[in-house]
């Protein structure tokens, strides 16, 4: 069978060569051939056919894309992916067989070019240098030129100044909290002292402020009073145990919303405020010191005060700037 | 046809020459040639994503309600910016498919710039008449960071928020101008002036695109002008005399197969796997943040480098000269990439080798280099670990103090010991390979002898 098959084969390809040739021959008024820039290389039939039913799946998945985005089928966005996806991935499939299958295989060699050619540089530089010799005073020249570069830049450098105020950091100062501000919530109710427990924290606001400054948000936390230990001075900031801090870590402006409370007592020594973005952590109790963290300062501590309804009030501005640290932020006032 | 269009082509702009030249430019084969091409085609896919993206991104911080078809957030205060990109995300179709395959295709931008950076590294492929193409490749890397930072950091979600208010304090934090330098780009203390939205899109959008293709097209015009460098498997592959595939017609259908494969990906990528859902963080307000919150991987390193950094200012007298974050999100990224830009000309200087290089090292073949570079990796890498160290809390319950204090001493430590290890193992394979070589060598030789004795 297989003899038989192999003979019938190469029957066939004698026939083909001999019809190739009858062909050639009669073709001889074409004029001569030119010499092939790119080598000729075998057709590969299956390839091809397999690149041509890629194409027209490629034009298939196109297709369904437009479908599924003018239908409002559940999952569209993960349809649409699968459309878009499958459509490029077939068409880079069909781009692969091209390059491994139906394109000549060429290695080609090429000489890398000179790295320079010194007499084309000496010429520039002749040009440049020859261009010049109508101009006798050059180094009094190169001196204008250079005054009238330095203020022309500067000139049209100082519109930026109009992008923020510039040598007045006062505004990195401000706070809105007053002596007898009411400390209130989110939705702006006020905090009473018994709706402050122990074991959580609480995010409040001054009164009839905005909310989006950074001085504006305080957390409040209550520890007992026996356990206190805040700095001299800060005495009386903390009735029946409730403080209150600037809610801005001091290390880079995020907002302290982890309380390390309640404790593990084996292993947490104290409650902590913590920052989530790089866990500065600030002991509350102690006026809020840096424990751990990367933070420089210490949380700026906002007084309290308990009024006759039992409102919580500021009973005065913080200890220090709020916010991360900065040239003047020790110096209490503005440089 | 062909011929019609090329002749009336060449006619009016006598582009034959430069065009026949291009088709017939050498392309030399090997797979990590291809990670650049990768991140042109992210880039490509950027900007075709990214210009959809801004027909439906409003730029403004007035506030508004949420009225939209996501039921959890109605009735919410928003800004605007947020409220358009959770429109783009469920009211716009198509557009969160469009959405998500931007957001991936930054991650494989970056990706596949460090990662062809590496390759670049690595290979000596940096060395002259090519230092330029690094430097200019480098710099694209640098730009590539803040347009990505700005990117997530405009659609005003808690996340980006957080982002934002952590580059406010590293702009703070800088010594002297701090201040003033990040009161002129807010335009006022944090949260900033609202004419600062409009400042960070037409960066995002315009300034640093415009930027970053500037120069993706000067650094490939300087790649064909010096070509291609090469590995040399082959006798006929030298200083003087590259080998490798034509443009056309065979390295257009392989290359063309990568973009399609690059799109396909990002897609696929975009439609089926979420990243960044911003309507589960909610909108952001200064007195905000939550927990476990992580950048974009490409800047993780920076995260690290900020909480492993011990607690304290630089003061004098009442004057904070240095604030913490200085030292982890600028002066560290800044002696990165200083480090890397000078590479070239250090390696100049201590070899003394003055020669252009178009063959390239394979890593072995530089101890020092490799070593180097691998103790830098080493110590970049540890810091960006660093910053999941909450994370791995979180997952194994291994102490957040105890690791950023391990990893205090690691940095330090482990640089050091991976320089050593990688130099002796470059050696060691340099030796392996000549006894081998002599091995080869001899067995051929007593073959031969053989072969004499017997005729």
């Amino acid at each position: 069978m297989r003899f038989l098959r192999r003979a019938l084969m190469s029957l066939l390809r004698l026939f083909l060569r001999a019809v190739a040739i009858v062909v050639a021959l009669t073709h001889t008024a074409r004029p001569a051939r030119r010499e092939r820039i790119v080598e000729e290389g075998e057709p590969s039939p299956r390839a091809e056919l397999a690149v041509i039913l890629l194409l027209f799946a490629v034009a298939a998945f196109a297709v369904m894309f437009i479908v599924i985005y003018a239908a409002d089928w559940k999952h569209q966005t993960q349809l649409l992916a699968l459309a878009l996806g499958g459509a490029f991935a077939l068409l880079a499939t069909a781009l692969l067989i091209v390059s491994k299958r139906l394109v000549v295989d060429e290695e080609l060699e090429e000489d890398y070019p000179k790295t320079g050619d010194p007499a084309e540089q000496d010429r520039v530089i002749q040009i440049v240098e020859e261009s010049g010799s109508r101009f006798t005073r050059k180094r009094f020249l190169k001196g204008a030129a250079g005054a009238a570069g330095v203020a022309l830049g500067a000139a049209l450098a100082v519109p930026a100044v109009s992008l923020g105020p510039v040598l007045d950091t006062q505004s990195l100062y401000y706070s809105p909290w007053r002596r007898g501000k009411r400390l209130v919530d989110e939705e702006g109710r006020p905090y009473r002292v018994d709706d402050i427990s122990h074991e959580t924290f609480y995010t409040a606001y001054p009164e009839n402020v905005g909310h989006e400054e950074l001085a504006a948000p305080v957390v409040v936390v209550r520890i007992s009073p026996s356990h206190l230990d805040l700095p001299p001075g800060r005495g009386d900031w903390a009735p029946k145990g409730i403080l209150a801090y600037s809610k801005i870590c001091t290390h880079a402006a995020c907002a302290i919303s982890l309380y390390r409370k309640p404790l593990f007592a084996p292993t947490s020594p104290s409650p902590a405020l913590v920052c989530p973005c790089h866990y500065s952590t600030f002991d509350p109790a102690a006026g809020g010191t840096v424990v751990f963290g990367p933070a420089g300062r210490d949380l700026p501590q906002l007084p309290l005060s308990i009024d006759d309804a039992g409102h919580l009030r500021a009973a005065g501005d913080f200890s220090g700037p709020v916010g991360p640290s900065f040239w003047g932020v020790r110096s209490g006032s503005p440089t | 046809m062909l011929r019609r269009f090329v002749r009336f082509l060449d006619e009016r702009s006598g582009s034959a020459p430069f065009a026949r030249k291009s088709l017939r430019y050498l392309f030399p084969d090997h797979w990590s040639f291809l990670l650049g091409e990768v991140a042109l085609y992210a880039f490509i896919i950027l900007v075709a994503t990214g210009v959809y993206l801004t027909l439906f991104f409003h730029p403004s911080t007035a506030t508004t309600t949420y009225h939209g078809s996501y039921a959890p957030l109605r009735g919410m205060q928003m800004t605007e910016a947020y409220k358009s990109v959770v429109d783009i995300s469920f009211d716009v179709k198509a557009g969160l498919l469009i959405r998500q395959t931007h957001h991936w295709a930054a991650d494989v931008f970056v990706a596949a710039i460090v990662l062809h950076l590496l390759r670049i590294f690595f290979t000596g492929a940096f060395r002259k008449p090519r230092e330029l193409t690094f430097v200019i490749g480098v710099v694209m890397l640098m730009l590539a960071l803040p347009e990505g930072y700005l990117g997530y950091s405009l659609a005003d979600d808690l996340l980006s928020g957080m982002g934002l208010a952590i580059g406010y304090a590293v702009a703070l934090s800088l010594p002297l101008v701090g201040a003033n330098f990040a009161l002129l780009l807010w335009g006022a203390p944090f949260p900033g002036d609202p004419s600062f939205w409009s400042r960070m899109y037409i960066a995002h959008v315009l300034i640093l695109p415009l930027m970053i293709g500037g120069l993706l097209a000067l650094h490939l015009a300087l790649v064909a002008s010096r070509h291609h460098t090469q590995f040399r498997p082959t006798r006929r592959q030298s200083e003087h005399s590259v080998v490798g595939a034509p443009t056309f017609p065979g390295q257009a259908p392989r290359s063309l197969s990568l973009f399609f494969a690059v799109a396909a990906s990002l897609f696929l990528l975009g439609g089926l796997v979420q990243i960044n859902p911003i309507w589960l963080w909610g909108p952001y307000h200064v007195g905000s943040s939550t927990n476990g919150a992580q950048p974009d991987w490409y800047l993780g390193w920076l995260i690290g480098a900020l909480r492993l950094v011990p607690n304290f200012d630089v003061v004098i007298g009442s004057r904070t000269l240095v604030p913490n974050p200085f030292w982890g999100g600028a002066l560290f990224p800044m002696v990165v990439f200083a480090a890397i830009l000078a590479w070239p000309w250090l390696e100049r200087r201590v070899t003394r080798d003055r020669r252009p290089h178009n063959v390239l090292d394979r890593p072995r073949d530089a101890p020092w280099r490799t070593a180097i570079g691998a103790a830098f990796l080493t110590w970049v890498f540890l810091i960006f670990f660093a910053g999941s160290a909450d994370r791995i809390y979180v997952f194994l319950g291994i102490s957040y103090v105890g690791q950023i204090w391990a990893y205090r001493v690691l940095v330090f430590v482990l640089p050091l010991a991976v320089l050593l290890i990688t130099r002796r193992v470059c050696l060691a394979l340099q030796r392996a390979e000549r006894i081998e070589a002599e091995q080869h060598e001899a067995e051929q030789e007593a073959e031969a002898e053989a072969m004499a004795a017997r005729g």
